[in-house]
């Protein structure tokens, strides 16, 4: 093939010279030039090596249907892989590189894989590498082994691990209509749909509108089509309702006309303007789809058909027309249709020499010969392509003669010198999008293609995707298409030749004699004898067909390969193409950039939850943690203190003396209403109506399968009004159960949830000075034992700041929690702290607050972890016998009492050792693997208040194993340790600390 | 050679249902994105008495699901709106939603569940 540009022609701005470079050296061509074309007007007609064999491969399509020719845009350390040359416009400074090849495109050291391409065939990677056993290696370990080989030698461009620098964005848009595609029906539909009043977007994949008529030789309303498509294009991008975007594909179909695509906003551009994004992803909700898509022309299969210079008819026209660049000096057209006529007498026009078109049809109409003689075509009917000759590019074909009914080659084969073959094998609506919709595909017999499948959404196909095959009836069927009306709309007058759309149902030359492969899909190289041998070894079903040989499955999605294929398996099998069935397409419809769906949202996504008192905690070395969404303090760090060292001072400081510790991130819900204790009665097990104005209870709720929930404290502030305290962890999801049963189950109930847990900022004051501390704060109310008594609550001042105390423990200690405003904390906080002064008040973290908690067997969520009861955690006597509430039905069922369940009881190291957390219980005084474990730990500390290593268990028979000796091991981590099971109060076991 | 329109035979014969899948209309917020909702399970399920316990009853509440192939009623809450529970008529075939209410006035007048 010798490509080169023509002197005149097509819509690239020949004034403008872009420089770029491919594989390493430098091209120039044309402002509006594909990587393609401009290749092609160099003379390069070598794209890329093959996905399995290797073989040299050159451009074989025009647009986004291309399987060949697929590059890397190379831009610093960022590699872009598999963009299709066809559709990637170049600029200025375009770096490029071809994929799949090694050390260069030309010399290709895995090219040698085609010599074992007998052994290469579908399935080849199962049957040698995931059954036998290889030495040493068994089955799937030997496919493990030689994996990383096979896919640097197998695959397509190379991905980089260089971070995107790139911006994008999504875009939400809504639309009365949606046209998708700007050919002739498109640009009538959208017309017809504008002229209405409707809100329309209008999206084109292409730089311009025009579809087909770009490279027509047709004259509408006497005007060249291409210009006519340009100027009405224009019309329409000016209306006001109308929306207008280009290098947009729209590539998924989804529920509820939700259709999503993408625009390549500046990639294109050799600079981009400061923060423009490179691609934009649109999510558009349209009152309707017209999907006018447009068809794809499909190839032939016939040997040696995949080098460089074979293309599609269409595309050597459209690069002639569209780009000014001759494919070849001497062109072979080779078709089973009218349309390849079409192609010969725009490419005469172009002054590109036809050498000869070979039809595999023994008859063709009168226009087609004249078409053909005035070309000065040799026109071969009845014969087919049976071979081709080609070094790096193509040099000639063998003909034979064929008949179109038996699909018989016989006779002397005859070479025809030619650079560029152009194939059509007839045209597949481009039905990608309706069958993503839903709907099976309809096979039409005239067309021998399948049609779109019946909308099950608000869509309608028009034009070529609808199986109209030429310009007057696609711009009939587009206008009426795109119009509510039923009056019969005002078409533009059409110079053009009329064909038959009906191709000779012709899809594979087979010569009884075959020296040269015949490549179905190209781009990952399955043949023809794939597809039969796929047959022969039971892979009937298109589905099966398909994932044996991979068939359809690479990155263009069989837009050339898939009717072709199914043809081919129809006629092994011996049924029609519609009996075999078609694969439904899948989103999207061309590769989409992962950037591009994600869009702005990249990175750390969630939500960080801060105290009011944050900055102070950081600002007093405090090391914090992550507890959900909340930064919480772990421990206040001392310098060179050990985490253990500083939360033992910590946990000392409180039982000693006093400390502090911020409880914002609490749970809070108000809950108002005249009937708020009798619901708080239905979702706590034990009874709240009862519990006095000022008073706090600890409440524990379940599940309505009787397993615990969350537990918590709750304050009854007025008749009517109740603060209610969850776990840190559970806030949310407590909100929502309750709200659930508001809406959802007792609607009769008048009460009125709020989420405050971002309101209140709380502080907890525990140890035996703590009401020392609050004294020499509080003001306003009295804070004796008499005036705030265990669970009792008061309000008062610190300093002007209206706070709520209630006097309640987690620590086992005398405790306060004090409660302000949100904007407050801090505020409170540090007066606390001043107050505190003189007995030396420690501010602590989680881990004393889990330490303090351990020793004195409260639970948490380590505990109560979705599998536990009531009683196993010894929390039974919280359940009332006196009212129903959640899980009061289940919670007696015969699994939630066995003997042999899990409860909850206190460890004691016995060899000084540390235990750790998620060690199991095993009995065994050695390591052993399989233990028989028992039971496992829920959280372990060391207590300074007991001097030894501690933990809370869950463990069977618990209370009957109080006094036993038992092993926590962790083999993971090389724990193994004697353990004495003790109970879970560990500390201070009647409470007299806290009630002091 | 000027063609003349010959109008084909319609390649397909349009028929279209209105399918509502990715929006719900909220009675309080008006017709939002599906993300903003959370699904609360089947809404045709009978809460037994509270003080029951009748064991088979609550299994049946707690853990039988139906699943049919067609209309379904069901919570679904707008959590990223107004936080109201909705009762929502879905076909499970096809996402057709066909009626949208609140929960609240549902089960309050005695409509929610299997009764019409």
């Amino acid at each position: 093939m010798t490509s080169s540009r023509l002197p005149q022609g097509g819509r690239i701005d020949r004034t403008k010279t872009v420089r770029f470079t491919f594989d390493g050296k430098a091209y120039s061509g044309h402002q509006d030039d594909t990587l393609a074309s401009a290749l092609l007007a160099n003379g390069v007609t070598l794209f890329g090596r093959s996905f399995k064999y290797h073989r040299p491969r050159g451009v074989f399509a025009a647009g986004s249907d291309e399987p060949n020719a697929l590059v890397t845009i190379l831009s610093g350390d960022v590699r872009e892989p598999n963009v299709r040359a066809t559709e990637l416009e170049i600029h200025d400074g375009l770096v490029t590189e071809s994929q799949n090849r090694f050390p260069s495109l030309e010399h290709d050291f895995m090219a040698i894989n085609q010599l074992a391409g007998p052994i290469l065939s579908a399935g080849f990677y199962y049957k040698t590498f995931m059954g036998p056993a290889i030495g040493p290696l068994r089955s799937t370990r030997v496919w493990m082994f030689f994996e990383k080989f096979i896919r640097r030698a197998a695959g397509l461009g190379r991905a980089g691990i260089a971070a995107d620098p790139d911006r994008y964005e999504r875009m939400n848009a809504f639309c009365d209509v949606l046209v998708v595609g700007t050919g002739p029906a498109g640009l009538l539909a959208a017309e017809a749909a504008a002229e209405t009043g409707a809100k329309v977007i209008i999206a084109e994949e292409k730089p311009v509108a025009g579809g087909s008529l770009l490279a027509s030789a047709e004259l509408i309303d006497g005007r060249n089509a291409a210009v006519w498509a340009r100027e009405k294009a224009a019309a329409l991008a000016n209306l006001p309702n109308v929306r207008f975007l280009t290098r947009t594909s729209v590539w998924g179909y989804y529920d509820g006309n939700v259709l999503t695509a993408i625009e390549h906003v500046s990639d294109f551009k050799p600079n981009r303007t400061k923060g423009q994004p490179r691609q934009r992803y649109w999510v558009i909700r349209t009152g309707k789809t017209i999907l006018a898509t447009g068809a794809f022309e499909r190839p032939i299969v016939f040997p040696g058909n995949d080098c460089p210079g074979v293309m599609l008819a269409d595309a050597v026209r459209r690069y002639a027309i569209e780009y000014g660049v001759a494919a070849g000096n001497n062109v072979t057209l080779f078709t089973n249709n009218d349309s390849a006529y079409e192609a010969a007498r725009a490419l005469a026009q172009a002054g590109i020499n036809i050498v000869a078109i070979v039809d595999v049809r023994a008859d063709v109409s009168g226009a087609c010969i004249e078409i053909a003689s005035s070309a000065g075509a040799e026109l071969i009917l009845g014969h087919a392509v049976t071979g081709t000759h080609a070094g790096k590019t193509l040099s000639s074909i063998t003909v034979q003669h064929f008949n179109a009914q038996t699909g018989h080659v016989s006779g002397a084969p005859r070479e025809i010198k030619t650079d560029c073959l152009g194939v059509s094998g007839g045209w597949s609506p481009a039905i990608h999008l309706a069958s993503q919709a839903g709907g099976k595909p309809e096979w039409d017999e005239d067309l021998q293609a399948f049609l779109p499948p019946e909308p099950n959404q608000n869509w309608v196909t028009a034009g070529s995707a609808a199986g109209y095959m030429d310009t007057v009836s696609v711009l009939s069927d587009g206008a009426t298409k795109g119009s509510s009306s039923k009056t019969k709309p005002k078409l533009p007058a059409v110079d053009a030749p009329m064909f038959d759309a009906s191709p000779a149902p012709v899809f594979e030359i087979e010569p009884a004699v075959k020296s040269q492969k015949a490549f179905v899909d190209f781009q990952h190289d399955v043949t023809a004898d794939d597809i039969r041998l796929a047959y022969r070894e039971g892979f009937h079903s298109v589905e099966h067909l398909k994932r044996y040989t991979t068939l359809g499955m690479a990155t263009d999605q069989g837009k050339t390969s898939n009717i072709p294929g199914l043809a081919i398996m129809a006629d092994v099998r011996g049924i029609t193409i519609p009996e075999a069935g078609t694969t439904r397409f899948r989103p999207p419809f061309t590769p989409v950039s992962f950037g591009a769906i994600a869009g702005e949202r990249y990175g750390d996504l969630r939500p960080h939850r801060l105290t009011p008192m944050h900055d102070w905690h950081l600002a007093n070395s405090a090391r914090t943690y992550e507890a959900g969404l909340w930064h919480r303090p772990m421990i206040y760090g001392s310098h060179g203190e050990t985490v253990e060292q500083a939360y033992v001072r910590e946990a000392r400081a409180v039982r000693q003396s006093v400390g502090i510790v911020d409880v914002s991130t609490l749970g809070k819900i108000d809950i108002q209403g005249p009937d708020a204790g009798v619901f708080l009665d239905r979702v706590y097990t034990n009874m709240f109506s009862t519990l006095p104005v000022g008073k706090a209870r600890y409440g524990l709720m379940l599940r309505e399968d009787g397993i615990v929930y969350d537990d918590g404290t709750t304050w009854r502030l007025s008749e009517t009004q109740f603060l209610m305290t969850t776990t840190t962890a559970n806030a949310g999801n407590v909100m929502q159960h309750l709200e659930f049963y508001l809406d959802c189950v007792w609607p009769d109930l008048r009460v009125h949830l709020t989420s405050v847990t971002d309101v209140w900022a709380g502080s907890a004051v525990s140890g035996p000075k703590a009401r020392a501390v609050l004294e020499a704060c509080v003001t306003d109310t009295a804070i004796d034992n008499a005036t705030l008594p265990f669970m009792g609550i008061v309000h008062g001042l610190i300093g002007d700041v209206p706070v709520m105390v209630c006097r309640l423990s987690f620590s086992g200690e005398l405790a306060y929690e004090v409660y302000c405003g949100a904007g407050f904390g801090t505020q409170v906080w540090e007066a606390l702290l001043e107050a505190g002064k003189p007995f030396d008040i420690m501010p602590y973290g989680l881990e004393a607050l889990g330490t303090l908690r351990i020793e004195k067997g409260h639970v948490t969520g380590a505990e109560i972890d979705g599998r536990t009861t009531a009683h196993d955690l010894h929390l039974d006597w919280m359940l009332s016998k006196k009212k129903p509430y959640i899980g009061s039905g289940m919670k007696d069922r015969a699994g939630l009492n066995d003997e042999n369940r899990l409860s909850l009881v206190g460890l004691i190291s016995l060899d000084n050792q540390s235990i750790n957390g998620g060690s199991h219980i095993v009995s065994d005084a050695a390591p052993r693997e399989p233990a028989d474990s028992f039971g496992h730990v829920t959280a372990a500390c060391y207590s300074p208040a007991l001097g030894k290593y501690i933990a809370l268990a869950l463990v069977k028979h618990g209370t009957s194993m109080i006094g036993n000796r038992a092993y926590a091991t962790d083999l993971l981590r090389g724990k193994h340790g004697a353990v004495e099971i003790v109970s879970h109060h560990m500390f201070d076991p009647d409470g007299s600390r806290m009630h002091g | 050679m000027t063609g003349t329109i010959e109008k084909q035979t319609p390649p397909q014969q349009i028929r279209f249902r209105d399918k509502k899948t990715m929006i719900i209309k909220c009675p309080y917020c008006g017709p939002r994105d599906v993300i903003e909702f959370t699904y609360q399970g089947d809404a045709t399920r009978q809460r037994p008495d509270p003080a029951s316990s009748d064991q088979t009853a609550w299994n049946a509440y707690v853990y039988d699901r139906t699943n049919p192939m067609g209309s379904h009623r069901e919570f679904w809450l707008h959590a990223g709106g107004c936080r109201q529970h909705l009762i929502i008529t879905r076909d499970m075939a096809t996402h057709v939603i066909s009626s949208v209410g609140f929960a609240r006035d549902a089960v309050s007048s005695g409509r929610e569940g299997d009764r019409p």
